[in-house]
């Protein structure tokens, strides 16, 4: 369990992190959103202690970070998978966090194995490694203790695809057995796969947050129209919004059957016309990255969007 | 996995510093940091016995020619042990394992003392050793001209030595500027007060309470006066306690990333 309570941090006048507050549960995976930038790292940091917050209090299963007594036993944290002595083996790195902690030196070995860490890898030194390795071995850091809580930043980076789809597996087992996950992404389509619920931030501030299930489900209709004006003033005729998304494409802010009774009236042509599942949620994610973009591809996003 | 009302026990001091002493070895700079010092030592002792007249060759020889790269080293041993934290960012791991940084310091602390006590005393053990074999083979007696104060009084100023070392890693946080700092600090300052002494008369009497190398000269010659304990006193707290208090205050505060 991990609560967040109106957590703020402040750069002289730049706010980093902005009245944040969420809370990640036992049993489920909580996908923390977010465009690079966007205040994840710095809230992911204060909750651990790394990072003091201006305001506001964090707290994991019940105690402030810096009190919990052996922390490895109880939060497993990665925060940057490439933030360890270059000159150190990776076995080395797993030694001394099972040392802090403890534990027997069987682990070591126990981890290795879990993360698929060769012995051959495994002596190398750190310097060496690639960031799916480096990925690796931090989730191996974080696990090592058996603790109740994941904290993991952009877990995914760097892996290949079968990885990611290790890592998915292991999370999803991990909350299943009761495990608290809080991890982070700047990919929704990463998130999405996941996540039990979501937690999205935008320049600091909480922008949505929910059951993934409750965010996905969208009351809209996603249209494609050979005049999409014309269908769009239909539709506000009818007091009906909706917004231009890709070339021909249109959502409508309204159930299918209510659209598509507006346009079967104003005698617009269609090509396409379906719910609009989940397009919210991205539209909602585009407009966040959009300030922050360099590029515009809104277009390009938006058509992912449609197919 | 642990339930909200079964908190595990807290880490051990004892833990940390172990942990701690094992982090100061197990990175290929630190075991060669470490190993140069016992190849330094073996080194030195054979150049005394091949180098050194027949008067010359002492036990105070020895222990000089063994020590002296140890002086040197171990503030950079000590340096690196606190700077790579942040440099390497390992401290990350480090500062989320063992959240109260203080604890990792004082460990860290506490291994760099020990390691300089075993490395004078190892200077004492192979000085010995060569002191016995150089007379040895040159058929004359040994000259054993080093008391138990004169001993003590040198692991002191190693331990001192270090402690600079140790401050200048808190303070800088950074290897390269950490190591920078330590050359301006034990060679270029020293210059620079002896310079002004000679040339100044008002800082000359001045010098034996704001230079810290002069006052800590005075334990590896042998002899310390009552005032020249003094003089060490109040040097130490002007280059060694204020500034590490000030780095320490900074370490306990600032953001680790």
């Amino acid at each position: 369990m991990i609560t967040i309570e109106s957590v703020s941090r402040t750069y002289g006048d730049f706010t980093a992190v902005d009245d944040v507050s969420f809370t990640a549960h036992p049993g489920r995976v909580t996908g923390f959103l977010g465009p690079n930038g966007a205040g994840k790292s710095t809230t992911m940091r204060i909750l651990v202690g790394l990072t003091r917050a201006t305001s506001g209090t964090a707290t994991v299963l019940g105690r402030s970070y810096v009190d919990l007594p052996n922390p490895g036993l109880e939060v497993g944290v990665l925060l940057d998978a490439s933030a360890q002595h270059a000159g150190r083996t990776g076995r080395e790195i797993l030694t001394v966090a099972q040392r802090f902690m403890g534990l027997p030196r069987s682990r070591v070995e126990e981890m290795l194995d879990l993360v698929s860490l060769s012995a051959d890898e495994a002596a190398r030194r750190v310097r060496d490694y690639s960031l799916g390795m480096r990925q690796r071995l931090g989730i191996a850091t974080a696990l090592i203790g058996e603790p109740a809580v994941l904290i993991l930043d952009e877990p995914a980076n760097g892996l290949d695809p079968a990885g990611i789809r290790w890592m998915r597996r292991l999370l999803r087992d991990y909350a299943d057995r009761g495990g608290t996950v809080l991890l982070s992404s700047h990919l929704l389509h990463e998130i999405e796969v996941i996540a039990d619920d979501l937690v999205m931030i935008g320049n600091g501030r909480i922008v949505a947050q929910g059951a993934k299930s409750d965010l996905l489900r969208s009351e809209g209709s996603m249209l494609r129209a050979l005049d999409r004006g014309l269908v769009a003033r239909a539709l506000l005729d009818a007091g009906i919004t909706s917004t231009p998304v890709g070339q021909d494409g249109l959502l409508a802010h309204a159930d299918t059957a209510h659209v598509g009774e507006v346009v079967f009236a104003a005698g617009a042509p269609l090509l396409e016309l379906r719910a609009a599942d989940g397009a919210g949620l991205e539209e909602l994610f585009l407009e966040l990255t959009a300030d922050t973009q360099r590029d515009d591809t809104s277009d390009h996003h938006s058509e992912g969007a449609l197919a | 996995m642990t339930t909200l009302d079964a908190f595990p026990a807290p880490i051990p001091m004892s833990r940390i510093i172990a942990t701690e002493l094992r982090k100061m070895f197990d990175t290929r700079s630190g075991f060669w940091l470490v190993a140069s010092l016992g190849i330094l030592a073996l080194l030195a002792t054979a150049a005394v016995i091949a180098f050194s007249s027949n008067d010359g060759m002492t036990y105070s020889a020895f222990v000089t020619a063994t020590g002296y790269p140890m002086t040197i080293l171990l503030p950079i041993i000590a340096i690196l042990s606190v700077t790579s934290e942040w440099s390497q960012r390992s401290g990350l791991t480090t500062f989320t394992l063992v959240p109260h940084r203080e604890r990792v310091i004082t460990a860290k602390a506490f291994v760099c003392v020990g390691v300089a006590t075993a490395t004078i005393s190892l200077a004492f053990v192979v000085g010995a050793l060569g002191n016995l074999v150089g007379t040895a083979m040159l058929g004359i007696a040994p000259v054993w001209d080093l008391t138990v104060t004169n001993m003590l009084t040198l692991i002191l100023a190693n331990v001192l030595a270090l402690l600079v070392g140790f401050m200048l890693g808190v303070v800088i946080r950074s290897s390269a500027g950490a190591l920078v700092g330590y050359f301006v600090y034990s060679f270029v300052l020293p210059t620079l007060f002896v310079v002004l002494a000679t040339s100044q008369d008002w800082f000359r009497d001045l010098q034996p309470w704001v230079d810290f190398k002069y006052a800590g000269g005075t334990l590896i010659d042998g002899t310390v006066t009552i005032q020249q304990w003094e003089y060490l006193g109040v040097t130490s707290v002007i280059w060694v306690v204020i500034p590490l208090a000030i780095g320490l205050r900074f370490v306990m505060r600032a953001e680790v990333k």
